[in-house]
């Protein structure tokens, strides 16, 4: 693998799991809670969106070969996707989705900030831009998880359940495969097995606050870094990809 | 000092072109009236988001997809700063919600329409939008300071969305066969059901003199419309579409359109229920609603808790 290959995966990687997080989240847009939260969460989707838009154009660029952050969105089959899979789990009740937010936001604040030190500047701007709008994801998802977990019995209840249903995919969040070798070696990816132990010190504390168990010995779904994902994949792809596919030549 | 004779400081007030506010007497009628035109209104905002929330997952580009969201979030926020408005005159968001989901309270019945393909996306921010500012810019010079002041931020982001809309149409009409065919079938669709948000004629509907007095209402509507189709023709024309209405010519004379009236045994039916989209308009704001009863709950527990350690503290 060149490292132009490894750059073009690693952006597509972290370009669709942008993509589809965004994607869940805005299937709550009209259907929040309450007015105030289905605000808040269209907000999260579109900072997502918007750096999705960002990492899909500089994979498109990195790949050289003319096709534009669209077509890669649009025109890619499951297979060919590599967003983590737990961004493809669906929704569920509200405390599912928070728990999976605030799992991912944890993550993702320590990656970005991370990232931010690339020395690919296209990467590292990005990153740049988007710790900031993680840092306000985090404290809304971490503050909700806290509300539920100290909230009704109902809420604390579901909250857990949300937590045993997505934990079997947090693990693969720091799987690194050839790509991340390459390209750390470089100084442009992110070693994400230096990420881990303080990324569990933020989760177990907020467990705690929130009287949250961690499932125990819960087997590690995987798959994503080679294009293998779970079911739901292709249909959140089907819908997502039906009027550009119905529609090649358009443009719109 | 003399005794101060409120109902004539109000009039006094509104003949000064001044504005009320909040705190300020107001006669009931005048509240009354306020509360169910504030309410009604942030409705219509919220049911708003669900005919275009329909095309958020299946929005055809990146872009296409954040603008969309931006707009849907946008009328979200209408909402909030209406319902807030209306509270200011001392009704509760909890009572607004349980008119609207009961089907007490009123919205717009342009919401009552399908959004069948993407071109609707487009046509309603062209249209529905562009119907709603004519409705609306009078509203920025209202007589009640809260709801002028809303509805100054509102018709900005309005005329913003009618902008995206009418990009949209372009793409469109301007694209493949395919696209141009879905543009004019939109356009079909939602012609008279856009002349309908105008209100019935004149003849059927005489001004209330109280919604002139109070400064809600300033022009009638058939006068709101014709301006509507005066403004919504050249646009049609640029984009080679035609509007479904074999009677649409220039009338030199009148120095505008004549066209054909809505048929308004369709707009009664709708308003009373009977719309294409009426049950599961409503269905779907009292699903969200009833399914995010334990979070507000759970919100609200904790919230107690809070307090009762902290005066425990």
């Amino acid at each position: 693998m060149t490292s132009k290959e490894a750059l073009f995966n690693y952006s597509l990687r972290l370009g669709d799991t942008s993509v589809i997080l965004a994607q869940r989240l805005s299937e709550w847009t009209g259907h929040g809670p309450f007015l105030e939260e289905d605000l808040a969460l269209t907000n999260i989707a579109l900072d997502i969106f918007g750096r999705a838009k960002a990492l899909l154009e500089y994979a498109a660029k990195t790949e050289g070969k003319g096709r534009t952050e669209d077509e890669l969105a649009f025109f890619r089959n499951d297979r060919e996707y590599f967003n983590a899979l737990i961004t493809e789990q669906p929704n569920g009740d509200y405390a599912k989705t928070i728990i999976r937010q605030a799992l991912i936001d944890c993550f993702d604040l320590a990656f970005y900030t991370e990232l931010a030190k690339s020395k690919d500047e296209t990467l590292a701007g990005i990153a740049a831009k988007s710790i900031k709008e993680i840092t306000y994801h985090k404290r809304h998802s971490f503050a909700w998880v806290n509300r539920f977990g100290n909230g009704t019995e109902e809420s604390f209840n579901r909250l857990q359940n949300g937590l045993n249903e997505i934990w079997p995919f947090v693990g693969e969040l720091f799987e690194m495969n050839e790509v991340d070798a390459i390209l750390i070696k470089e100084g442009i990816a992110v070693d994400l097995s230096a990420l881990k132990p303080n990324w569990e010190k933020e989760i177990n504390q907020l467990f705690a606050k929130a009287n949250l168990v961690a499932p125990e010995g819960t087997y590690v779904q995987h798959g994503s870094r080679n294009g293998l994902h779970t079911e739901y994949l292709s249909y959140i792809l089907a819908e997502m990809q039906s009027i550009p596919r119905m529609h090649p030549t358009a443009k719109w | 000092m003399g005794v101060i004779n409120f109902e004539e400081l109000f009039e006094s007030k509104l003949a000064k072109n001044d504005i009320i506010e909040p705190k300020d007497w107001m006669p009931d009628n005048y509240r009354k009236h306020l509360i169910r035109q504030i309410s009604q209104h942030a409705h219509s905002e919220i049911v708003g988001m669900l005919p275009e929330g329909n095309w958020i997952t299946r929005a055809p580009s990146l872009r296409a997809k954040l603008v969309l969201l931006a707009k849907v979030q946008d009328e979200g926020g209408h909402g909030l700063y209406l319902y807030t408005a209306a509270e200011s005159l001392g009704t509760s968001r909890d009572e607004m919600l349980d008119a609207l989901l009961t089907g007490k309270a009123k919205y717009s019945s342009i919401f009552n329409y399908p959004t069948l393909t993407w071109a609707d996306v487009g046509a309603v921010g062209w249209l529905v939008d562009g119907a709603a500012i004519m409705n609306q810019v009078m509203l920025q010079r209202t007589s009640y300071g809260p709801y002028a002041r809303a509805m100054v931020r509102i018709c900005k982001e309005e005329s913003f969305h009618q902008r995206q809309g009418y990009e949209i149409m372009t793409h469109l009409a301007f694209g493949t066969p395919a696209q141009k065919e879905m543009a004019q079938d939109a356009l079909n669709r939602w012609w008279y059901p856009t002349l309908m948000m105008f209100g019935p004629p004149d003849v059927e509907s005489p001004n209330s003199e109280n919604a002139i007095k109070w400064r809600i209402k300033r022009e009638t509507n058939d006068e709101l419309r014709q301006r509507f189709v005066n403004q919504t023709m050249p646009q049609i024309t640029y984009l080679g579409l035609t509007a479904p209405d074999k009677n649409l010519k220039w009338n030199e004379a009148k120095n505008g359109y004549d066209f054909s009236e809505p048929d308004w045994t369709e707009f009664k039916a709708v308003i009373k229920g009977n719309g294409p989209c009426n049950k599961e308009r409503l269905a779907s704001r009292n699903k969200s609603h009833s399914e995010g009863a334990w979070v507000r709950e759970a919100a609200t527990a904790y919230a107690k808790k809070q307090n009762e350690k902290y005066e425990a503290a």
